[in-house]
């Protein structure tokens, strides 16, 4: 990754950054986030398959940068992500310089090799491999064989079940829960300073890992991101339980996507769907 | 218990402006109506945090009604509007993890619209009357119930 470690020192030389968020080889080769403050730690930057990690969960998390601006090396899912936190007046686009990577899609289990069975579900559907967005653009693109979205079969399968066996499905599958917030910690669009799980003065959501309060916790999870989730499944990657949470945030994208044709993240400028209204919404479910 | 007659509870949010003045009108117009509904009262529908409907059915409600000013009534002037656009998701994430959404009701009632709020009330008695109780959170509550020694 030549060109990026180029563009990364040239960023650096020229004052333009106070630091970068990228990936980099710990001892063991395995791909961890690394945030560089000079141009001598660019030195250890890769992209690989093995770069699963969303880096934009950073932008909101690290204290801000002491002079310059931040820069970010970013797949196309990612660049979605940082342009949601611009939507949402989270971060400035002029705060920000995105290093695109052309992404040939990355691994599902980390620690096993590369391969059709072994690629993220969410590369199946992928319009980005050659992000929309960004101010410098490395990487080429590869063709890539992809694997078959189980995912899918799940959803057409839950959708066709009646309420009491999805209930069933979905407390087979709460159960698991421990309540560890990794899905939160993870996710790039959780950047409430207190989460509504944390407050305590009501508790609305039990914050012991029964599966009561987990399935109010997830289903509250997935109703603050709906709308708003760009589908990076980061929160289903972290979940130590295995809880397979893509399935509700996405279809939570299909409402958005059938019901306003939106989708988010995809446009810097477009207003957010929650937080704005139409005066035509649809309203044949009220009485 | 089981040879009981099922006598639903519903909870119902209200707006303070409209929906709770026109249940106070069919009160003050003495128009009969079915007492299974209890009421709270909120400033607005906008108000109504889909946690609410979630901690409602959690708590043991078999029927959720949520009612508020018509369109461009709201005494916030968007509050409603707001809040419709939240329910199209949470009515469809609801069904989707199994709570028919068809326990969960809205409606637009104004503060002269006593009648309305009547007929109302009694429909989402006796449709939820006829569904039966909702058992999900029944069966997880007996699971962190403490034994009594």
């Amino acid at each position: 990754m030549k060109q990026l470690i180029d563009i990364s020192k040239e960023l650096f030389e020229s004052k333009q950054v106070g630091y970068i968020i990228g990936y980099a080889e710990d001892k063991f080769k395995r791909v961890k986030p690394f945030v560089a403050y000079s141009s001598l730690d660019t030195e250890r930057f890769v992209f690989n398959n093995n770069s699963v990690n969303n880096l934009a969960v950073y932008l909101t998390r690290l204290p801000k940068a002491k002079e310059g601006k931040i820069g970010i090396v970013a797949k196309g899912c990612d660049i979605k992500s940082i342009i949601a936190l611009i939507q949402e007046n989270q971060i400035k686009r002029d705060d920000v310089i995105i290093i695109g990577v052309n992404c040939n899609s990355v691994v599902n289990q980390i620690d096993e090799q590369f391969s059709k069975e072994n690629t993220a579900i969410k590369c199946k559907y992928c319009q980005v491999r050659t992000p929309a967005h960004y101010d410098y653009l490395v990487g080429e693109i590869k063709e890539v064989e992809l694997p078959e979205d189980k995912n899918f079969a799940i959803m057409q399968k839950l959708d066709s079940m009646s309420a009491e066996e999805k209930w069933n499905f979905w407390e087979a599958e709460f159960e698991k829960c421990v309540k560890c917030y990794a899905c939160r910690q993870v996710c790039p669009l959780c950047y409430c300073e207190q989460c509504i799980v944390d407050k305590s003065m009501p508790r609305w959501i039990d914050s012991s890992a029964t599966t009561k309060g987990n399935f109010a916790w997830n289903m509250i999870r997935a109703f603050h991101l709906s709308g708003r989730c760009i589908g990076c499944n980061e929160c289903e990657r972290a979940c130590p339980a295995e809880i397979p949470l893509s399935l509700l945030n996405r279809k939570m994208g299909m409402v958005a996507i059938n019901e306003f044709n939106y989708r988010h993240g995809t446009d810097i400028n477009q207003p957010t769907l929650i937080g704005n209204y139409n005066v035509n919404d649809k309203e044949d479910f009220i009485m | 218990m089981e040879n009981e007659k099922f006598e639903p509870k519903i909870v119902a949010f209200v707006c303070n402006w409209c929906t709770y003045t026109g249940a106070d009108l069919a009160g003050t117009s003495r128009l009969k109506q079915q007492t299974n509904a209890r009421l709270i009262r909120v400033p607005c529908t906008g108000r109504i945090d889909p946690v609410f409907i979630i901690k409602a059915f959690e708590k043991g409600a078999d029927g959720v009604l949520v009612s508020g000013c018509h369109p461009n009534d709201c005494h916030y002037n968007t509050g409603n509007f707001h809040a419709r656009r939240r329910w199209i998701f949470f009515r469809q994430l609801l069904d989707f993890v199994g709570i028919d959404s068809s326990r969960l009701y809205f409606s637009w009632v104004s503060a002269s619209e006593g009648k309305k709020w009547v007929d109302v009330v009694d429909g989402v008695i006796n449709s939820v009357r006829e569904k039966g109780p909702f058992n999900g959170y029944k069966k997880l509550n007996k699971e962190i119930e403490i034994p009594v020694k």
